[in-house]
C-alpha cells in the first residue's frame, strides 16, 4: 500500500501537523499496522521535495513534528491519478483497495467507478487464464483454476464493497 | 449513435415497473461472434435489459435496433419470427419442456419453424453430442441432472444456429465444473458460428469467457472496454 498517497490524500481536507496525520491514518487504516513516527517524517520529506505538499506553517515549541504540511495542486493531481489507477491483481489486494475506497468516499472522488475499473483489471486477468485453460493441459487447468478462484474471491468482496458504499460514505465522512 | 458494425444495438433505454426505473437510459452494442459479459448486482435491470434486446419486453422508451432495423417498427409476427430464427435462448434453469425427451426439445424449435421431424431430430441429436449429452437423448428432462438438463438448453439455444444467443446466468444453477463445462462449449460455438452471446451473469468466472464486459448500475449499462 502507498503510504504517500494515503497521508496525501488525508491532507486533501485541510492543512495537518505530522503527529495528526499519524493518527488520522492509524484511526483508518493503520489497524493492525500503525505507522512509526520516522515512516510519516520521511515520507513528508519525499513529498515536500516532490512538490506534493508545502510548509504551511511552522508551530513554536519543542519536539521535531512542528511542520504543519499543506496539499499542493500537484498534490491533489497525484491523488486523483492514483485513485483512478486500478490495482495490479495480486493477493492480498484487499488492504490497498479498501484505504483506496475509504479516501475516495473522504475526498468526494467517485468510488464506485474506481471498483468498476478495477473489477475490469480483474476480469483481464480472468480473461487471459481463462483462455490459457482452454488451451492448456490439466495441470494448467489446476494451476489457472486456483488463481482464477483467488481472484474470484477479490471480486466478491468488491461487489459487497460497492453495494456498502452509500453506508460506508456514511460512516467515513461523518 | 449506432456503433459502425454492430449487430444489435439499444440506445436510451426506459423501463419501469413500478416508481423506480429498472433501465433509466441504458445503451448497449454488440458484434457479430462477440461475447459481451453484463454483470451488475441483483436487482440491477441486466434480465430486463436482455429482455428489452430479445425483444420479450417493450421498452417504455428508447430504441433497439437489429440488423439495421429498428425492432419497434417490425409488426409483431415479423418479432416472433425473429425470436425464432435468429435468437436462441439459455435460462438460468434449462426450461425444457418436460413431456417431452431431451431430442425432442433440443430440436424444438426446428419444428415449430417447420421442419420435418426426421431432420429436425437429425441436427438435434448433432448438438447433443457436440454439448456432451448424446447418451440422455431418449431420457425426460425430469430424469437427467442439472447440468445435463442445461446442455440440453444450450443444444436447444443453437440448433437454429442464432446470430444473437441471449444467456440469463446460463450457470446459475450449475456447480463449478458443469458451469464451466457449459461456458466453454456455448462460447466455442458461438465463436465457430459467428453468433453474438449476450451474457448475463453475476459471477466472475462466467464473465471471464467474454470478450468485454458492461455493468448495470442506476439503470444504466456502462461498456468497460478500454476505461482501464
Ligand atoms: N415483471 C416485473 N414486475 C415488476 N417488477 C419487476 C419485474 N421484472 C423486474 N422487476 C424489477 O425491476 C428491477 C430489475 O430487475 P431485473 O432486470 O430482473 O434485475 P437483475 O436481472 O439484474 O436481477 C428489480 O427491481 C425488479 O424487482
Ligand atoms: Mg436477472
Amino acid at each position: 500500500m502507498s503510504i504517500g498517497h494515503t497521508l496525501l490524500a488525508l491532507l486533501e481536507s485541510g492543512p495537518r501537523h505530522g503527529y495528526d496525520l499519524k493518527r488520522a491514518f492509524d484511526e483508518r487504516f493503520g489497524h493492525d499496522r500503525p505507522l512509526h513516527y520516522g515512516q510519516v517524517y520521511s515520507t513528508m520529506s519525499r513529498l515536500l521535495k516532490n512538490g506534493l505538499v508545502e510548509v504551511d506553517g511552522i508551530e513554536q515549541g519543542g519536539g521535531p513534528d512542528r511542520k504543519r504540511y499543506a496539499i499542493t495542486d500537484a498534490g491533489v493531481t497525484d491523488v486523483g491519478h492514483w485513485l483512478a489507477q486500478p490495482e495490479k491483481p495480486e493477493p492480498y489486494l484487499q488492504s490497498t483497495l479498501y484505504t483506496k475506497v475509504v479516501l475516495a468516499l473522504m475526498t468526494g472522488r467517485d468510488a464506485g467507478t474506481l471498483l468498476d475499473v478495477q473489477r475490469s483489471e480483474h476480469l483481464r486477468l480472468m480473461r487471459e487464464l481463462t483462455q490459457r485453460k482452454r488451451t492448456g493441459d490439466l495441470a494448467d487447468q489446476l494451476i489457472c483454476d486456483h488463481a482464477l478462484f483467488h481472484l474470484e474471491a477479490d471480486l466478491r468482496w468488491l461487489e459487497l464493497t460497492a453495494a456498502r458504499l452509500g453506508a460506508l460514505a456514511k460512516e467515513v465522512t461523518r | 449513435m449506432i456503433p459502425a458494425g454492430s449487430l444489435l444495438t439499444a440506445t436510451g433505454l426506459h423501463k419501469s415497473y413500478g416508481p423506480t426505473p429498472a433501465l433509466d437510459g441504458a445503451d448497449f452494442s454488440i458484434h457479430a461472434g462477440e461475447v459481451v459479459a453484463v454483470m451488475g448486482p441483483s436487482g440491477s435491470g441486466k434480465s430486463t435489459l436482455l429482455q428489452c434486446l430479445a425483444g420479450i419486453i417493450r421498452p417504455d422508451s428508447g430504441t433497439v435496433t437489429y440488423d439495421g432495423r429498428p425492432l419497434s417498427e417490425m409488426p409483431d409476427a415479423e418479432r416472433s419470427a425473429l425470436r425464432r430464427g435468429e435468437f436462441g435462448f439459455v435460462f438460468q434453469f434449462g426450461q425444457l419442456v418436460p413431456e417431452l425427451t431431451c431430442v425432442e426439445n433440443a430440436a424444438l424449435p426446428l419444428r415449430l419453424a417447420g421442419l420435418k421431424r426426421k431432420e429436425a431430430e437429425r441436427r438435434a441429436l448433432e448438438w447433443l453430442e457436440r454439448l456432451e449429452v448424446a447418451d440422455i437423448r431418449g431420457k425426460r428432462p425430469g430424469e437427467v441432472s442439472g447440468g445435463q438438463g442445461q446442455r440440453v438448453a444450450v443444444a436447444r439455444a443453437l440448433v437454429t444456429t442464432p446470430r444473437v444467443i441471449f444467456a440469463d446466468e446460463p450457470t446459475g444453477a450449475l456447480d463449478s465444473l458443469n458451469g464451466e463445462r457449459v461456458m466453454q462449449l456455448l462460447t466455442d460455438a458461438a465463436r465457430d458460428t459467428r453468433a453474438a452471446v449476450v451474457l448475463v451473469t453475476h459471477e466472475a468466472r462466467v464473465a471471464a469467457y467474454s470478450d468485454r464486459e458492461v455493468v448495470v448500475r442506476d439503470g444504466k449499462a456502462r461498456d468497460m472496454a478500454g476505461a482501464v
